[in-house]
């Protein structure tokens, strides 16, 4: 059994192991309709992407230890300074300076409130959430957008008060690290691997 | 970017007038397994050349060079395909390009291919679009649409484009809509509108005689939004030829086509809805300063503009190409438009939008009746009927070709040929289609001028494109 692939970064270069890709055969796709003749062939496909982070890479580490980082245009003079941008943004759109990165956990425990919602009955291929997910859209004091994200325990509705969780254990380090539940949920009922 | 310099609110100037002369497309389906895409692109081609009663060959004399709409590589496995397509329509070696702009590819190679002719470059170009998303199953095609959405911060988040939307439209609901019932029936109004349209086209993948119910009891994919509230997953091909207006006249001697004077615009907003700042609502010339003022005590929530509601993209586009074309109401200066209804609710959003009637009164375009062929209410003709084409719910959303078929519709009202092409028995017969007994003319009379609207992601990038007969130009 072949290993999947993995990565790490060496001298500022990929240094991957194990197999990025795994091969499968080609079958015909043949018309039933029309004495079986040859239309098509299949052509499977399994590869794993590297795909760097960035200067994002500090909000995606941050949630594996229960922190929302945002970030915030502190450059005098550009028109945006003191803006506060969840999603984190890396640069200011505005002047294209670099941003400062800012904690914004607390602020989320205590201001963040459902801008918007819906629940969804289906999915596309590779999504690993359990249906229904409950598309949220969350906003906060002192914070310009207006993010997205998922709400793991609650019904949603606009103004609803909803606190962060974070999956602390097993982290997959990318956004479904982060989810919410209504405020006042007890840290028993989170889901496996989620704390506050 | 939410204030605007002088610079940026030019009126973009053409250094000469471009003309739509012709256009053509294939049939539209799930999916078409006994025919590769160059087939369908061929197709689409000889239909142009037919309309304007010369031969594939001859039209492509005329050809200078070539702007190609295809989005989604991966859906069909192949880079580079505009190459394959540019060699199998024999007009290697002329120059062509690539264009990709989400779901609004089409309507960005519109644009493309007009500021080649408005600038001299060619004085005759093919803008062809297309699109293949039968090479994998409806869930991996979910999943790759979905890497449309910011892959790090929205993608994993269902990996579905309709979610995307449909928290636009339970805000939407709630805010304009009051949470009434009735605004959601309306929404599905649209879709009953859009599918029973299809029924009288023939190149159209989903004809159906359904019911607001009907729509209302269809599978929820992501509450509010059910099946039957989204657009389709297509094959097919389209395309256009641009032309100066001495190669125009020459194209439309012998022909039954006039030449359309045509504009093309562009706008753009961040591909994460997320990321859109409150800022003040752009103007367009049917709107008056104090309009707004007080849109949040009229719609408690309503205040956040363009928040999750409207699209800025859409507002843009609209700006510039109304600027170019002279218009100061689109309801009262245009006769037909094709609007790009990926979701029921985004249709609602883009009336607002573009100014066909004011932010927070979309659905009273539906309900008055003024978007239909025919208003049900009056009997008489729909004020400014839209998507007669059955549009991206009922026709097709193959996504290279959307905006190219949008604007092959509106020209053909303005030809008087849409019976023509809508009507002919070997067409249906040809695509194995049975025409439908009630088959109903739907040729908007005396069109004079028309509009196609086409749009990507949750509204990053927006074109509009504006035909007209030259006889009836407002400038």
């Amino acid at each position: 059994m072949s290993m999947f692939g993995q990565v790490y970064v060496k001298d500022n270069k990929y240094k991957p192991k194990g197999t990025f890709h795994h091969m499968t055969a080609n079958t015909p796709i043949r018309d039933a309709d029309n004495g079986w003749k040859l239309l098509g062939i299949t052509n499977p496909r399994d590869m794993t992407y590297m795909h760097s982070y960035g200067g994002e890479a500090v909000f995606f580490e941050s949630l594996s230890q229960g922190k929302l980082m945002a970030s915030r245009c502190d450059s005098a003079g550009c028109g945006q300074e003191g803006t506060v941008y969840m999603p984190f943004r890396i640069h200011c759109p505005d002047c294209l300076g670099k941003n400062s990165v800012i904690d914004l956990t607390e602020t989320a425990k205590k201001t963040a409130r459902i801008h918007t919602y819906m629940v969804c009955e289906r999915s596309g291929a590779f999504n690993i959430l359990d249906k229904p997910i409950k598309f949220i859209n969350i906003e906060f004091d002192g914070v310009a957008t207006i993010l997205m994200s998922y709400l793991s325990i609650g019904d949603p509705e606009f103004g609803l008060k909803v606190v962060p969780i974070f999956k602390t254990s097993g982290p997959t380090f990318t956004i479904l690290d982060l989810s919410w539940v209504a405020d006042g949920t007890p840290e028993a009922d989170l889901p496996e691997g989620f704390s506050f | 970017m939410i204030t605007f310099s002088k610079q940026q609110l030019k009126i973009p100037r053409l250094q000469r007038p471009v003309y739509m002369v012709t256009a053509g497309q294939s049939k539209f389906d799930r999916a078409i397994p006994d025919k590769r895409t160059e087939e369908l692109c061929i197709e689409a081609f000889t239909m142009a050349a037919r309309l304007l009663d010369i031969s594939p060959a001859e039209l492509k004399q005329y050809i200078h060079s070539c702007y190609y709409g295809h989005f989604a590589d991966h859906f069909g496995d192949q880079l580079l395909g505009e190459a394959i397509i540019h060699d199998r329509l024999g007009l290697d070696p002329l120059g062509n390009v690539g264009v990709k702009t989400g779901g609004a590819t089409g309507g960005s190679t519109l644009w493309e291919g007009m500021k080649a002719v408005a600038s001299g470059y060619s004085d005759c170009v093919l803008v062809m679009g297309w699109e293949r998303m039968d090479e994998v199953p409806t869930d991996e095609g979910n999943f790759l649409i979905s890497c449309a959405a910011d892959k790090d911060w929205e993608s994993p988040l269902g990996h579905i484009y309709t979610g995307y939307y449909a928290v636009m439209a339970q805000r939407y609901w709630q805010v304009f809509g009051k949470s009434e019932e009735s605004f959601r029936r309306t929404l599905a109004e649209i879709s009953v509108k859009h599918h029973g349209y299809a029924r009288f086209n023939p190149f159209a993948q989903s004809p159906m005689d359904i019911t607001v119910d009907d729509v209302l009891n269809s599978p929820v994919v992501a509450y509010p939004l059910r099946a039957l509230d989204c657009c389709l997953m297509s094959v097919g091909a389209a395309c256009a030829i641009l032309c100066d207006e001495d190669t125009a006249d020459k194209l439309t001697k012998n022909s039954k086509n006039k030449p359309l004077r045509t504009w093309v615009s562009a706008g753009s907003h961040t591909l994460r809805p997320a990321d859109r700042l409150d800022m003040e609502i752009p103007l367009l010339p049917n709107e008056t300063e104090d309009q707004y003022k007080d849109l949040g005590e009229r719609f408690p929530g309503g205040d956040r503009y363009p928040g999750f509601t409207g699209f800025l993209a859409a507002r843009m586009a609209a700006y510039y190409a109304y600027g170019m074309a002279g218009i100061t109401d689109p309801t009262e200066d245009l006769d037909v438009v094709e609007l790009h209804d990926a979701f029921t609710i985004s249709d609602v959003q883009t009336y607002e939008d573009i100014g066909i009637r004011p932010y927070g009164y979309g659905r009273e375009y539906v309900e008055s009746g003024d978007c239909y062929h025919t208003n049900p209410h009056t009997g008489q003709p729909g004020k400014l009927p839209s998507n007669l084409s059955g549009g991206l719910i009922g026709c097709m959303h193959s996504v290279g070709a959307t905006g190219i078929m949008q604007a092959f519709e509106i020209g053909l009202h303005i030809w008087k040929r849409w019976e023509e092409l809508h009507g002919d028995e070997k067409i249906w017969k040809d695509f194995n289609r049975e025409k439908p007994g009630d088959w109903t003319n739907l040729q908007v009379e005396n069109a004079r001028r028309g509009m196609a609207i086409s749009h990507a992601g949750v509204g990053s990038h927006v074109t509009s494109t504006i035909l007209m007969d030259p006889d009836y130009l407002i400038k």
